[in-house]
């Protein structure tokens, strides 16, 4: 018998009842993000058969969708039309309510660990590798990043791990995608992502965990860890894992929630074990050498649709892509490079850390955003926002003439008044650049933070190599 | 959830692929706190233009759209956000079924638990029913079989639980309610605490 996969560690240790023939897995949660969105019904139904939330210590809740990118000291603010409309400012004080009313502690306004979800987990260090952790929200594979099984519910699965900490779960297929090569000077973690899906496809992971494996990944931090795995279910994944190792260790010790004194190394000797065996076998198989990877830019309206920047978008005769092409109101047979930018948004669960931070700020330093361009650069969490404000990014940004806004999920997704107009053509350091997702017809390109920036002082979609 | 055993009904066709849960359902109508009437939200951007007017030429505004209970979708239906957001509008606006060659994960689990069948079926089929809009077919929840008017019968493939749920249109919090003491018992036996 062959050994196990990182995944099926992982899987084993949480199994309350194993699955048969006639019943799913009941499958232990470990951590539960919830957000004003996706749970006000999964409460409501704890309210209708009069159940309590089982773990209140084992949930992590804060606001973040549809918040305001302005500051809200007082939450009359969000009263005023020009802050926030009537129906998220609604959904942001239930979220309110249904925490206070079942015990949860809430990191909401002026709470200094408020932010995006995937952000805030690792940032306190909930996010712990061997954990099983789950939250409303597609991006929940972000915490794979620490060696964590993380994916995306539905609402009535937000209320089945309300309730009883629990998920029915069936086993996913295993696949490991091994990445090789050094990366070039103005490519990055986003650039080696963004050409897997491309490569891959937006189905290429349906059905199963990725666990990233190679040297490459080795040799990447914990916020560029964190962008790759975000973005695996892209590519249709469940989840992306990468095995924890000395560096995971390096970003976790001493964060509050992380283990403490004796804990801390009895955890990291269990920790060590995360890892998949020489002789585990997987489902499935794939391996990119991203030596010579350029950046990355979509030119579709799916993740998957994308190219090298300097290169055409290929012709292809099919009605799904000739629509997605119509739509974008680009040509195939021509590259990106060189087209028109109304905004440039850095940010969103994938490329809001400080790593990206950082990128942004070094191409950004002493130059202009162009006269045509607004650019705005969300912080992930009001920590990270006073992290970037010590190190005097926000001086950078303003100067460049870029707008430095509160925490939250803001342009990624429009649920809150940062929004694509009809038509405008957005550069994104999000993940989805669906049809209207960043506002009824808008465009958006998805790119790397180091792209975004280069794209917002040239005004056109610029290679990040000719700025660094 | 509503039961369905067998339902016959006729199918609207959205050949289009890697249709994601923001076109079924846009963000900005995610702000409700209930259920209600979100049908109304369904494909938002792809029904109406800016100004609100119906799109005339967009499957789900065609006339006699109540008499179908079937969406047929390109390949890779419902992928992106995890939106439960998007089987409650289907379901609310009458689809009771979703045929395709692949339908996203999520989409496919959320949907088993709001009585929205996910008919995953073979590439023939489902080039058959792309070009066939209209076709009168059968979803038997029961046998596991989609019927076509060819006389053509498929299988497709069900979670043996899912269908039970389906059949008996009850929700899933029960089952996993009546494992209170095995979830007590596991967390007390753990290795190490989380």
């Amino acid at each position: 018998m062959g050994g196990k996969t990182l995944f099926d560690k992982v899987w084993d240790d949480h199994v309350v009842v194993p699955e048969n023939e006639q019943t799913p897995a009941v499958f232990y949660i470990d951590l539960h993000i919830v957000h004003e969105v996706t749970t006000p019904q999964a409460f409501d139904m704890l309210r209708e058969k009069k159940l309590p939330v089982r773990r209140p210590d084992l949930m992590l809740a804060t606001m973040d969708h549809s918040t305001p990118t302005v500051p809200v000291n007082d939450l009359s603010a969000l009263d005023d039309p020009a802050i926030s409309a009537p129906e998220p400012a609604k959904q942001i004080r239930q979220m309110i309510v249904n925490c206070e009313e079942f015990g949860i502690e809430l990191h909401g306004f002026g709470d200094h660990h408020r932010g995006i979800v995937h952000v805030i987990g690792p940032e306190i260090g909930a996010t712990q590798p061997g954990k099983t952790i789950v939250c409303g929200d597609s991006h929940s594979s972000t915490h794979g990043a620490f060696g964590a099984l993380g994916f995306g519910i539905g609402t009535t699965e937000v209320g089945h791990v309300l309730a009883t900490q629990c998920l029915l779960q069936r086993k996913a297929k295993s696949m490991a995608v091994n990445i090789t090569g050094k990366l070039q000077p103005g490519v990055s973690a986003k650039d080696i992502i963004l050409a897997l899906i491309g490569k891959i496809g937006v189905d290429g992971g349906t059905g199963h965990v990725i666990e990233y494996r190679g040297e490459t990944i080795r040799g990447l931090n914990m916020d560029e860890r964190m962008t790759i795995c975000n973005m695996s279910i892209e590519a249709g994944a469940r989840a992306g894992m990468i095995a924890p190792d000395e560096t995971t260790f390096a970003y976790m010790k001493g964060r509050d929630k992380a283990p403490q004194g004796e804990d801390w190394n009895i955890a990291v000797e269990r920790w060590k074990e995360l890892k998949t065996d020489a002789d585990a076998s997987f489902d499935k198989e794939v391996s990119l050498d991203i030596s010579d990877l350029e950046p990355q830019v979509t030119f579709g309206t799916n993740p998957a649709m994308v190219a090298s920047i300097s290169k055409a978008i290929p012709k292809i005769d099919d009605l799904s892509f000739n629509k997605a092409i119509n739509y974008m109101q680009v040509k195939a047979d021509q590259p990106m490079l060189g087209t028109k930018v109304d905004i440039v948004f850095v940010g969103s669960c994938t490329n809001s850390r400080m790593t990206d931070l950082h990128s942004v700020a070094k191409i950004l330093d002493g130059k202009k955003v162009a006269s045509n361009v607004r650019m705005m650069i969300v912080p992930g969490s009001e920590a990270l926002k006073s992290q970037a404000e010590t190190d005097g990014l926000d001086k950078i940004f303003t100067a460049a003439g870029a707008e430095w806004r509160e925490a939250g999920c803001s342009m990624c997704l429009g649920m809150n008044s940062d929004k694509l107009g009809k038509g405008q053509l957005c550069v994104s350091t999000s993940n989805r650049n669906f049809e209207g997702r960043q506002g009824p017809g808008g465009r958006t390109v998805l790119a790397s933070p180091e792209t975004a920036a280069a794209s917002a002082i040239a005004g056109v979609i610029a290679d990040p190599r000719d700025y660094i | 959830m509503e039961k369905l055993t067998k339902l016959t009904s006729k199918t609207t066709v959205l050949p289009i692929d890697d249709v994601d849960t923001d076109q079924i359902i846009p963000a900005r109508f995610l702000t409700t706190t209930t259920r209600e009437g979100i049908g109304k939200a369904l494909f938002a951007d792809w029904r109406f233009d800016a100004q609100g007017n119906t799109i005339k030429d967009f499957p789900l505004n065609a006339p006699g759209i109540a008499e179908c209970k079937f969406l047929v979708a390109g390949r890779n239906f419902g992928c992106g956000s995890s939106r439960e957001h998007a089987p409650w509008s289907l379901v609310d606006f009458g689809i009771r079924a979703v045929i395709s060659s692949e339908i996203a994960d999520i989409f496919r689990n959320n949907s088993l638990k709001n009585g929205l069948v996910p008919v995953i079926v073979d590439n023939d089929t489902h080039q058959w029913l792309l070009a066939n809009p209209g076709a009168e077919v059968t979803v038997d929840v029961e046998a596991r079989e989609l019927r076509l008017p060819t006389g053509k019968t498929v299988t497709f493939p069900i979670d043996n639980f899912a269908r039970h749920c389906i059949l008996e249109g009850i929700d899933q919090t029960g089952f996993l309610m009546q494992n209170v003491d095995n979830i007590g018992r596991f967390e007390n036996n753990r290795s190490w605490q989380p």
